[in-house]
């Protein structure tokens, strides 16, 4: 019946094509990312060659061959380069037919927690005019729901996550909001509790909390630098920016506020990274001002920069004017972060830091982020959401702290979420380290997480192809430095 | 690898493949970049054309894995309806992007997504 005979083993007769790849220079050197596997090679010349010539179309081996003996090669030297590129997929032949693409599936039942994202608190002592949880674009729906997280509910927050982190030595817990230091009392007794719960079982625990910097007070600070609790700021930038869209309820900025507090928590707190977290929005774009505000006169080390999350018609997007603004300067500071990094300093760019880390590790993701998989948001009322921008959002709850994840709800979740679902990322060269992008903003500009982030494909393909840029010319100059990043995403 | 130099972390993972430690080389040694090797289903065969996913047997009918069942076809079940829309000439109840319904899947980018998109045809 079956009447399948034996290969044709010679694959001298075969034909080649070029393989699914990014091709980019830096230094002078010619590099290769290969999208099957997150992987980057530095070309030879006979490598750069081949690919050239396929780039006109598909050639016979013969051909490939002859060609690279007319630049001075030896036979077999051509022989063995036409195996390598095979080998790592840089060409594909038309005798091996492609794999297919894993499917999305469920993920593995017992996967285990890494980090919990309390929302301590719903209520929030800002109106941030863009606030994704309050404004004109939000999900959550928290009328008659609990305001603030009662300790009880945080206890179990800890005991679940210990509980469902499986063997993992140790785990992470975000505070969040609304303004997470309305509710500081509950973070400071949290903090104990889980600190001697994870000790009990020769674990531990470490802690982030992302505010306002409106609430910051001695004790405050002394708490979080004593107990080595990461600082994340939200801020916009200097007085002027800061208080366009970052104000009280009173329309007042909050610049005033929080300037003094921060030049007090940035001196005293040094245990762990002071980072700010800054949203791009309409006449918030001047990047380099904002960063050489933050960076050299506040002090943060830190500063990492995202377009305001929108449904694509808010008056607080930005146009296309201000996203070429934004570009510009963030290419600026990533030629800067370069120099430093040839001459061995950090520089404070996030987006550059983070994407080089991810590079060096050669990710290739499946979703986007952990959200839903190694990552969970906890509700002031103790619900789970994928991560901290459903809280409270009854479309995408995904069980409660007592009772447990909703497995079906968290396997729709993941399915949606996953690269393979989304139909346009399969010819994008860039989906290894974007995976279609953030589930919120799709829902928000979709209506639907499992929908590519399709407003922002342009922008990330050529921010990646700039950050591969940077990395391949640190690698070709000062390969020690990209060592620094090893253990950045070492668990990504 | 002689031409390819690995920068990353993954990078480094495909070439310590490509060249194994002398004490792991084994079989392979003969072969360390695996050309020869053959993994499921891969090698392709000269043979004449048949629709990817089309089954090869075409008896008991429609549809069938060399056991006579549906868990061993060689491609989804989605990827025939294509195959047949597109390139196949038999008449089979499908419909027929050549002659009759050019535009059938024009709203069915892609078919595990999108099926639902597909409708009836009406000659």
């Amino acid at each position: 019946m079956n009447t399948m005979t034996a290969p044709a083993a010679d694959f001298r007769t075969a034909r080649y094509r070029l393989g699914e790849l990014h091709e980019f220079e830096a230094a002078d050197q010619p590099y290769v990312y290969l999208v099957g596997a997150g992987a980057i090679f530095a070309l030879d010349d006979g490598a750069r060659a081949v690919l050239e010539e396929l780039r006109e179309g598909e050639m016979a081996h013969g051909e490939i061959v002859s060609a690279l003996v007319a630049h001075g090669y030896a036979n077999g030297d051509a022989e063995e380069l036409i195996r390598e590129l095979l080998f790592v997929r840089g060409i594909v032949s038309d005798r091996i037919a492609p794999a297919l693409d894993p499917q999305p599936t469920a993920p593995p039942a017992d996967f285990p927690l890494q980090a919990l994202v309390l929302n301590i608190t719903n209520q929030c002592n800002l109106a941030c005019t863009y606030c994704y949880e309050f404004g004109a674009d939000k999900i959550a729906t928290p009328q008659g729901k609990p305001k603030f997280m009662t300790l009880e509910t945080a206890k179990s927050s800890i005991d679940f996550l210990l509980t469902q982190s499986g063997s993992r030595e140790t785990v992470h817990v975000t505070f969040f909001g609304g303004e997470t230091l309305m509710n500081f009392k509950l973070l400071r007794e949290v903090v104990l509790y889980a600190n001697e719960a994870a000790a009990a079982q020769h674990r531990a625990i470490t802690y982030s909390l992302t505010t306002n910097a409106t609430l910051l007070s001695d004790p405050i600070i002394e708490f979080l630098a004593d107990n080595d609790v990461g600082v994340t700021v939200s801020i916009d930038g200097p007085a002027d920016l800061q208080d366009h869209r970052r104000i009280y309820r009173s329309g007042k900025g909050s610049y005033e506020v929080i300037e003094p507090r921060l030049k007090k928590l940035i001196a005293r707190h040094r245990t762990r990274a002071i980072t700010a977290r800054v949203t791009l929005s309409e006449g918030v774009t001047d990047v380099l001002r904002i960063y050489r505000h933050l960076k050299d006169e506040l002090g943060f080390h830190e500063v990492g920069f995202a377009p305001v999350t929108n449904s694509g018609d808010q008056d607080y997007a930005i146009n296309g004017d201000g996203m070429s603004k934004v570009l510009a300067d963030f290419h600026a500071l990533a030629d800067e972060w370069l120099e430093y990094a040839l001459e061995n300093r950090m520089h404070g760019f996030s987006n550059v830091s983070e994407t080089i880390a991810e590079l060096m590790q050669g990710v290739n993701k499946s979703h986007p982020c952990g959200a839903g998989l190694g990552l969970l948001g906890v509700s002031p009322s103790g619900d789970l959401s994928p991560c901290h921008r459903f809280t409270d959002a009854d479309t995408h709850t995904l069980g409660n702290i007592e009772s447990g994840i909703d497995a079906a709800k968290r396997e729709d979740f993941l399915s949606r979420g996953h690269v393979s679902a989304k139909y346009e990322c399969q010819s994008c060269w860039a989906r290894p380290l974007c995976a279609g992008g953030c589930h919120h903003e799709a829902f928000v500009r979709y209506g639907d997480t499992g929908h590519a982030n399709l407003h922002y494909c342009d922008w990330i393909r050529e921010w990646t192809d700039t950050c591969l840029r940077v990395y391949g010319a640190v690698a070709a100059q000062n390969p020690g430095f990209l060592e620094r990043f090893a253990t950045r995403k070492a668990n990504a | 690898m002689k031409h390819l130099k690995p920068i990353n972390r993954k990078a480094q993972r495909i070439d310590d493949l490509a060249s194994p430690a002398p004490e792991t080389m084994m079989d392979a040694s003969s072969d360390p970049l695996g050309e020869d090797d053959i993994v499921a289903l891969q090698q392709k065969t000269q043979q004449p054309h048949v629709p990817m996913g089309c089954t090869l047997a075409f008896s008991p009918g429609w549809e069938v894995d060399a056991g006579g069942g549906t868990a061993g076809l060689c491609q989804p079940v989605e990827r025939d309806i294509y195959d047949c829309y597109v390139s196949c000439f038999w008449p089979v109840q499908v419909p027929d992007h050549i002659n009759y319904s050019p535009d059938w899947a024009s709203n069915c980018a892609s078919a595990a997504k999108d099926w639902r998109n597909l409708d009836l045809v009406f000659p």
